[in-house]
């Protein structure tokens, strides 16, 4: 089984690489929009700014090849939030396969801290992607913008208020989490997804 | 059931000198304990949150011998980790990252070169920046030390606590040299400060010695995750168990 993970400089993707080595597959990581398409399954990482990443892929080209693949994606943390159609951070205008705009944390009170950075449990969990999850499961977060809860969310968290942990429409999939460091729930995630694509 | 929103962490410390942990006991008396990646394997099947390892190896040798287990425990551990010790200029953290550690953390480094802190802000984001800082209660008040708590400094603490996060730190790794090592409690005066008046999260550090202070450090000193050694690395205190304890006892733990 091919996997390919999407490589446009956006932060530390070992803890991705070593995830998916652990459930035997050997991920390809490129940017060659051939490689991409024919990959059984893709994933698409992302930490740091929305705008910066954003601009990294549109210099070459590979937010219109993301747009355009139909096996299975799993966009990651920054890479949910480029999957979405605009950003509030940067005031960034995204990949948009979800039709939902991105929004900052707004904290209330001091004890509301930004980046939410932490365990947080999983609730409303649809979707083959959280097969096997149950609600409260603990998935691992480090964010300060998120995604509203809409009609593609497959799982919700609170933080200062409800929002999509996870999010599904066609072929794409999408996780504010990062499943690679979540545990043995995480380990759950990523092996539904190689599923998917299997 | 859960509670919603972010559970207060659980975090075993894993000192680490030429490819061992050890654990002292008020900074000194070394105690041998394990294999880093055996041991945290260990600690992440036993529900601990996130796990931190500090290098005490002063020689170039062992800090090469540091990185390759960096990138051992990223390959083998799917939680979260933070590496410490060493690091003194932008090029470490970058080493240290690309070894595969989560986050890096910084102490007598951000007070020789306080400037440090926004550099790896700006180029990596807050959250990979956690800036520990060890002090102790004198008749002055709270006062940072330096170099594993060998050095004091006219540095107070809640002052510098406050800078580091101006500048960028995403979290706080706070060590009372008062209470580490003596497993009577957590500084919970002082967390109680930290929480109240710094706007990133608290790691609570020095002190465990029993279940209860561990209650106590997340309803009392309002800290966000508490770190421990000794009482985890000698099994005097079983993870799973402390988290189904704190459960019970109101507090928001993942299970």
């Amino acid at each position: 089984m091919e996997v390919a993970i999407v490589k446009y400089n956006a932060g530390n993707i070992f803890s991705v690489i070593s995830a998916l080595k652990r459930q035997g597959v050997e991920p390809e990581l490129t940017d060659d929009a051939e490689r991409l398409a024919k990959a059984d399954c893709v994933i698409f990482p992302g930490q740091g700014n929305a705008r910066t990443t954003m601009d990294n892929l549109r210099r070459s080209r590979l937010d219109e090849v993301i747009r355009s693949l139909t096996q299975p994606v799993l966009g990651i943390c920054v890479g949910q939030q480029l999957l979405c159609r605009h950003s509030e951070e940067g005031d960034t205008d995204c990949i948009g396969v979800f039709p939902v705009d991105v929004k900052r944390f707004r904290p209330d009170s001091l004890e509301q801290k930004i980046p939410a950075m932490g365990w947080n449990a999983l609730y409303d969990l649809s979707s083959p992607l959280m097969h096997g999850l149950s609600a409260d499961d603990y998935v691992y977060f480090v964010h300060s913008y998120y995604a509203p809860v809409c009609p593609f969310t497959i799982a919700k968290a609170d933080y200062i208020q409800p929002y999509s942990a996870s999010l599904h429409k066609d072929n794409f999939w999408a996780t504010q989490f990062h499943p690679e460091k979540s545990g043995k729930v995480g380990e759950q995630i990523i092996s539904n997804f190689l599923t998917l694509a299997r | 059931m859960a509670n919603r929103g972010l559970a207060k962490r659980i975090v075993p410390c894993l000192d680490v000198k030429d490819g061992q942990t050890v654990k002292g006991t008020n900074f000194v008396n070394l105690r041998q304990a394990g294999d880093p990646v055996e041991l945290g394997k260990a600690y992440s099947d036993a529900g601990a949150d996130e796990l931190v390892f500090l290098d005490i190896t002063a020689s170039l040798e062992g800090r090469r011998t540091f990185t390759d287990m960096v990138t051992k425990v990223a390959s083998e551990i799917n939680i979260p980790f933070t590496v410490g010790g060493g690091i003194h200029e932008l090029s470490d953290v970058d080493r240290l990252l690309y070894a595969g550690a989560d986050k890096i953390s910084l102490n007598s480094a951000a007070i020789k070169t306080p400037s440090l802190i926004d550099e790896i802000a700006a180029k990596y984001g807050s959250q990979v920046c956690v800036c520990a800082i060890d002090a102790r209660l004198d008749d002055r008040g709270w006062y940072c030390y330096m170099n594993g708590g060998h050095t004091p400094t006219d540095l107070p603490l809640f002052e510098w606590a406050h800078e580091v996060a101006d500048r960028g730190a995403g979290e706080i790794l706070f060590t009372s040299m008062n209470h580490d090592g003596v497993k009577q409690g957590f500084a919970l005066e002082a967390l109680a400060r930290l929480a109240e008046d710094v706007p990133v999260p608290i790691i609570a550090s020095g002190g465990a010695g029993k279940k209860e202070h561990f209650r106590d450090v997340f309803t009392l000193g309002h800290a966000d995750a508490a770190l421990a050694a000794s009482v985890f690395h000698f099994g005097e205190i079983n993870i799973r168990e402390l988290k189904k304890y704190l459960r019970n006892e109101g507090v928001n733990v993942r299970l």
